[in-house]
């Protein structure tokens, strides 16, 4: 049996024809994109040509697309440098910044670490649903920005931003998505969101580690986060990073006419998952909330999630224990503690989130693997007790 | 199909060496794993490879992995380094900094971000030659110095500072120490064991590897703090996270690993280029080298051709790629500010040209290079107004232009 992987919200393998369009610009069309000879315009048209593509599959114009080389940098820099352009405090009381209790940490902590401001944190259900009446409750408060993903790394449930949006905007703040795990998974529409402030990023969707990207409703007033030879008008400084952008471009392409093709088929898989597990008695995560196809996150009473990783690594499946770029540390999930699952419960969840590649019979593999080893796990657990 | 023109633009970036390029696809296409995925093979072997880039990066440049952190290009090495140090050490050192009217705008730019938040900044104009008296520097230094930022090879003249000297006056003042390095790898020798340098920026992109990538020193001993610009999943021990490109990361690092072996010779071969094409420029006349040519990398040379135009020049040699001013600044017309800074007039610092000579550079480019300048800049001084009277011995900076 081949290795499957079953990570796809931590990375994604690149698409052939992305690296095809990518492989000139490593090559012969090296140019820097700000030189003024042939082979800086050849660059240029070309990073042109992606962000008119990025812009196209997140329904904004080209000209409110800023590059950034990673998911991480367009979070840090829409909370930082919404909120360095405005005033920290209203009438000497300290403004806030609100993020979801859900958050990437890459928004959560740059809010946290902004000087002069209140970050507090908006609650979420048991269902991973941002808790609208709470968020009414906190904004009575001066606020400047509010940041709320579209859909959850871990748990795959789609948040309401439209509505989160329009309180936000009633209390006069600015509006931040991370729609990071959205793209390419359900439609992404920049206007309809109401948001001021979105981020995308392309290893997400089968184009290359490197480049990510700000949306940005252009009447927002954004400071940079790195300051230089003034590229991307001035907001992001630093050599476009060319062959990263043109396959960012190039899998935005891919990614929104295979839309409905990934949505139906991953969806047919985590059915086909989630029946077999509640077979075994799992318990899913964010179950009753609307989720995006791919994503699966559950537990097993009594069984150690870092333990029953392992053991389907030996078997040859590449799933998560939680997000990866938290999973260098072993604390629970904090989206988990967030829902009010449980510590031990949450130490045990593992989250499956499948791509185009894999099949149903990767799937009836993983629930055999599976059933074996929570089996041989309640017997050691048995005969330890 | 047009034939694509000669390649001296090695400053503003260079080609992926197609050994780079090599070792980097099978990191785009079979090992795509996150390194920071812990939990399966996919996310170790990126791990292990983003572990042996590192290494090869320090050791190109006489450091411990360990102080070696991933960026995604000088320029976030160097706002990481500037306002990273600037705002750890503000409250115990002060908040003055020292740095060089010739620096990269991703230095003085940072800088002037400082200054905005309350920061005062000395902006050291460097001698005629482009190099730093370090007496000036050493004068410079007051009690709240917090930090000051020097490159070590200027990207539009090639010159190199004395960067062991300005450290030590640095290391005695307890200044803290930057140096912009992104122009220097692979041309200069760089030995952090021993030079007096607190933070040193890389990128791959000018040393043969791919854009969107870069690295930041950071001393160990002695131990140099720096406050995170960007937050998130806690990588590169905090001081910068977001998940790494480890296509990018192997291609820098195989970059830097051929820089490391073939850099004495690469070097020999440059300067013999860059020697042929000089003595074939300077047969024109009214030509003027700018930056010291003795402290400077065999890569660069920047002429000033007087009594030409600078934009009608660069549109008259399409059959070669070359820059007038950096890169980073040639999208507006104003003439190079570091000319500027080294006392050229307005005139021939907009008639200067940096040519910048790589590892693909053959003689025959050269060649070409030479003729093609004599004869353009023939035709060009045969229209110009002003050459004529230069050759009727008439002094131009004299004449009193009447307005009208």
């Amino acid at each position: 049996m081949q290795p499957a992987y079953f990570d796809h919200n931590s990375t994604t393998a690149l698409k052939k024809e992305v690296l095809e369009a990518m492989l000139p610009f490593m090559a012969n069309q090296h140019g820097n994109a700000t030189s003024r000879h042939s082979f800086g315009r050849t660059a240029r048209a070309a990073v042109e040509q992606a962000r008119e593509q990025v812009a196209n599959a997140v329904g904004a114009y080209a000209n409110q697309i800023v590059f950034t080389a990673s998911g991480t940098e367009a979070n840090n820099f829409a909370v930082r440098g919404i909120c360095s352009n405005m005033e920290p405090a209203i009438n000497s009381v300290p403004a806030q910044i609100l993020t979801s209790a859900i958050e990437h940490p890459c928004v959560s902590r740059p809010a946290a670490a902004m000087r002069g401001y209140t970050a507090k944190s908006i609650k979420v259900d048991s269902s991973c649903n941002i808790d609208i009446a709470h968020l009414q409750k906190l904004l009575v408060a001066p606020t400047n920005l509010v940041s709320a993903m579209l859909v959850n790394n871990e748990t795959g449930v789609i948040q309401d931003i439209a509505k989160v949006a329009e309180l936000a905007r009633e209390h006069k703040a600015f509006v931040h998505t991370d729609a990071v795990q959205a793209l390419g998974k359900i439609p992404v529409d920049f206007f309809a969101l109401g948001v001021h402030a979105m981020t995308v990023s392309s290893h997400k969707i089968g184009g290359p580690l490197g480049a990510g990207a700000l949306v940005l409703d252009k009447r927002i007033d954004i400071q940079p986060l790195l300051y230089g030879g003034g590229q991307e008008r001035g907001l992001r400084s630093g050599t476009e990073n060319v062959a990263a952008i043109v396959g960012f471009g190039a899998a935005c392409d891919i990614a929104i006419k295979n839309l409905s093709a990934f949505d139906v088929h991953t969806a047919n898989l985590r059915d086909h998952l989630e029946i077999g597990l509640a077979k075994l008695n799992a318990v899913i995560f964010g179950y009753n909330g609307l989720r995006v196809a791919n994503t699966s996150f559950f537990a097993f009473n009594n069984i150690e999630g870092e333990t029953l990783v392992t053991a389907l690594d030996n078997a040859g499946f590449a799933v998560s224990s939680g997000s990866a770029c938290s999973s260098d540390s072993t604390e629970p999930s904090h989206v988990l503690l967030a829902m009010g699952v449980p510590e031990d419960v949450a130490r045990g969840a593992i989250r499956v989130s499948f791509g185009l590649s894999n099949t149903q019979e990767q799937v009836q593999h993983f629930l055999k693997v599976l059933e074996h080893e929570i089996a041989r796990l309640h017997n050691l657990t048995a005969i330890a007790a | 199909m047009e034939r694509q023109p000669i390649y001296l633009d090695y400053s503003a970036t260079t080609p992926v060496d197609p050994r780079v390029a090599d070792v980097m696809i099978p990191y785009l296409c079979e090992h795509y794993g996150n390194p920071a995925s812990r939990s399966h093979p996919y996310g170790w072997t990126a791990e292990k490879a983003v572990e042996n880039a590192r290494e090869e990066i320090a050791l190109l440049v006489g450091a411990d992995p360990r102080e070696i952190v991933w960026t995604s290009g000088a320029t976030e090495s160097n706002n990481l380094a500037i306002k990273g140090a600037a705002n750890f050490y503000a409250s115990t050192k002060g908040k003055h900094i020292i740095t060089i009217a010739t620096e990269h705008k991703a230095v003085i730019d940072a800088v002037r971000e400082l200054e905005r938040q309350g920061f005062t900044a000395t902006y050291l104009e460097p001698e005629p030659d482009g190099l730093l008296d370090l007496a000036k520097f050493k004068a410079a230094i007051q009690p709240d110095t917090v930090l000051a930022s020097v490159m070590m090879v200027n990207n539009e003249i090639g010159v190199i500072q004395d960067i062991a000297a300005i450290g030590k006056i640095c290391r005695e003042a307890g200044v803290i120490f930057h140096v912009d390095a992104a122009q220097a790898t692979g041309k200069v020798v760089i030995d952090l064991a021993n030079l007096p340098v607190d933070l040193m920026s890389f990128c791959a992109h000018k040393t043969y590897g791919p854009k969107g990538i870069g690295a930041l020193y950071v001393s160990r001993k002695p131990r140099v703090r720096i406050e995170a610009q960007m937050h998130g999943g806690g990588h590169e021990r905090g001081m910068r996270s977001g998940t790494l490109p480890t296509h990018q990361c192997v291609g820098m690092g195989e970059a830097f690993r051929l820089a490391r072996l073939e850099m004495a010779t690469e070097n020999e071969r440059i300067r013999m280029l860059r020697d042929r094409l000089l003595a074939g420029l300077q047969d024109i006349e009214e030509t003027y080298v700018n930056g010291d040519l003795e402290h400077r990398i065999p890569h660069n040379l920047n002429i000033s051709f007087n009594y030409v135009e600078g934009e009608s020049l660069i549109m008259a040699v399409k059959g070669i790629a070359v820059s007038s001013g950096s890169a980073c600044t040639s999208a507006s017309l104003e003439p190079s500010y570091v000319l500027r800074a080294l006392g050229r007039s307005d005139e021939l610092a907009h008639s200067s040209i940096r040519f910048s000579i790589g590892r693909f550079t053959t003689e025959a480019d050269v060649d070409y290079t030479i003729d093609l300048m004599k004869s353009k800049i023939e035709k060009l001084r045969e229209l110009s107004p002003l050459w004529e009277m230069f050759k009727d011995g008439i002094d131009i900076s004299k004449v009193q232009w009447a307005a009208h």
